[in-house]
């Protein structure tokens, strides 16, 4: 009933899951603002066709002001952030300071570097410290590459277009989220496995604040808005 | 300080699995013994004052009955329980190794165990054996941070979450904890609703079957009941097939003597005290 261990490296786009093994097949986000980062993932945990858990918060936090969003095989992906949840933990203590985000990010580099034959998860890295500010970090298959902004998940290979075209440099925290918001929810709209909820964690000097949107509150675009009058006063009579 | 019982040493021995489908393609007729599954219904979900998880008991072995009364919610802690599912040696080997585990990790740490820690140890365990231990699991108690319910599969991802039912009948018991969960159920409320949701496995699986089994976790400690409920009871025949001499009247009768001559006699005596 469960997938055996696969051999097959990460696709750009993201890893499609074996049988039965239980998969983030997800949509990540990560946006730089001057000041700190927003972070937003979709909540759909899926093993083959059946979906786990609709409401799984993909956002880990690795340090009070660093979180790293999830994706790829669940279990991989979260060995990793506990692995680097546990080193960053010590690397705090030992420093006698707040980690830098790039520590956090290296850590986390470190890991799937070493273990890209085995592991088949990418943990993107996101977060606030005094030196430089809010960063993002990607760590695709081991690498290290600090973005203004990154996408990441099965979902993401559906908003490469619109991320490239709606970004825009010296965006504000509102901005940023709403733009996370749009991506995340048209790539849950396109993707299969993506979707459920919205969760967005705001990082700035001042400390993190999380957000949940959920179906209700999720944007809606055009083939979803209903304009047509009898629809609408049909839904109203249903209600 | 005390150490855990079990030390992990090197992961499984793959040694025979050439020599096995050697002889799988060689020996016409041969019909390897596959692991015994417990095809199962399990679930779990919270209410106001704890938690409660329910299972099923059939254990199958492909197609055949081989328990019709196994327990699947295995015991960890005074106030942690866990349901299994899957490969049920593995789910009651891992759950036996945990149990024994927590109560060491209690002793040391002078604590009462938490349900994060069974969740940590278990995911831990199941991620360095890469999902070969085949044990998919519900783990649900009440500790000093309150109720807790956490579900763990094989390759060692777990999920906190207030409802969730595995197994083989998983899509019939999600299908009615979806449709009637409430948070802060009562419990009369969240009984009826884990007997319902793990009847509609039982009916509706064919892995699944037998008696409702079902363990209240609170703060006040745990109660597990063996048979709550049985869906399907065997029915019993309706009538007798015996009847009276002289039901069936007799109209003629005609004897027969037929010639036979003796050909060999032999006596044997018994010997009676």
């Amino acid at each position: 009933m469960h997938g055996i261990g696969r051999m097959q490296e990460s696709s750009y786009f993201g890893d499609l899951p074996g049988v039965g093994e239980i998969h983030t097949g997800t949509t990540i986000m990560a946006v730089e603002f001057d000041g700190g980062v927003v972070v937003g993932s979709d909540s759909r945990v899926s093993a083959g066709a059946a979906v786990v858990n609709r409401v799984f918060n993909k956002l880990a936090p690795l340090h009070q002001q660093i979180y790293c969003a999830l994706s790829g095989s669940a279990a991989d992906a979260q060995a990793i952030a506990d692995m680097a949840t546990y080193q960053l933990e010590l690397h705090g203590m030992e420093l006698e300071k707040q980690p830098l985000v790039l520590s956090a990010a290296n850590v986390v580099k470190n890991i799937t570097y070493k273990y890209r034959e085995e592991l088949s998860a990418h943990l993107m890295v996101a977060g606030w410290d005094p030196y430089q500010g809010g960063q993002v970090y990607g760590t695709l298959e081991g690498m290290l590459i600090r973005q203004p902004f990154a996408v990441g998940g099965s979902g993401s290979a559906y908003i490469y277009g619109y991320v490239d075209a709606s970004y825009k440099p010296g965006m504000s925290p509102e901005e940023c989220r709403q733009f996370t918001t749009n991506a995340i929810a048209l790539a849950m709209g396109r993707d299969g496995s993506s979707g459920g909820v919205i969760y967005l964690v705001t990082i700035t000097a001042a400390g993190t604040k999380q957000e949940i949107i959920l179906g209700k509150e999720l944007p809606q675009f055009y083939d979803e808005k209903s304009e047509c009058k009898e629809y609408n006063s049909l839904c109203e009579t249903a209600k | 300080m005390l150490q855990a019982d079990w030390n992990p040493q090197g992961g499984f021995s793959f040694k025979n699995c050439q020599r096995n489908a050697f002889l799988e393609s060689s020996l016409k007729g041969l019909r390897v013994p596959h692991a015994r599954k417990t095809g199962t219904t399990i679930a779990g979900l919270v209410f106001q004052d704890g938690v409660i998880l329910g299972a099923d008991t059939r254990a199958t072995n492909d197609s055949v009955v081989a328990d019709k009364n196994c327990e699947k919610i295995h015991f960890i802690a005074p106030n942690i329980y866990c349901c299994g599912a899957g490969v049920a040696a593995d789910a009651e080997m891992t759950t036996q190794m945990m149990a024994s585990n927590m109560e060491l990790h209690a002793l040391s740490t002078g604590r009462k165990p938490r349900v994060v820690t069974v969740t940590r140890m278990l995911r831990q365990m199941l991620f360095r054996y890469q999902g070969h231990i085949g044990a998919s699991l519900i783990v649900g108690g009440v500790d000093i941070t309150g109720p807790l319910l956490y579900s763990v599969h094989p390759h060692g991802s777990y999920s906190r979450l207030l409802f969730t039912a595995l197994g083989s009948g998983q899509e019939a018991a999600i299908s009615v904890l979806e449709d009637r969960f409430k948070p802060n159920m009562t419990l009369e409320e969240g009984q009826q609703l884990i007997v319902e949701a793990v009847t509609a496995g039982i009916l509706d699986d064919l892995g699944s079957g037998s008696n409702v089994d079902m363990c209240v976790i609170t703060q006040a400690g745990a109660k597990i009941q063996r048979a709550v409920s049985t869906p399907a009871v065997i029915s019993k025949r309706q009538g007798k097939y015996r009847y009276p001499k002289g039901t069936t009247a007799v109209m003629k009768e005609t004897v027969t003597p037929l010639a036979l001559e003796m050909i060999e006699e032999t006596v044997q005596t018994m010997e009676v005290e």
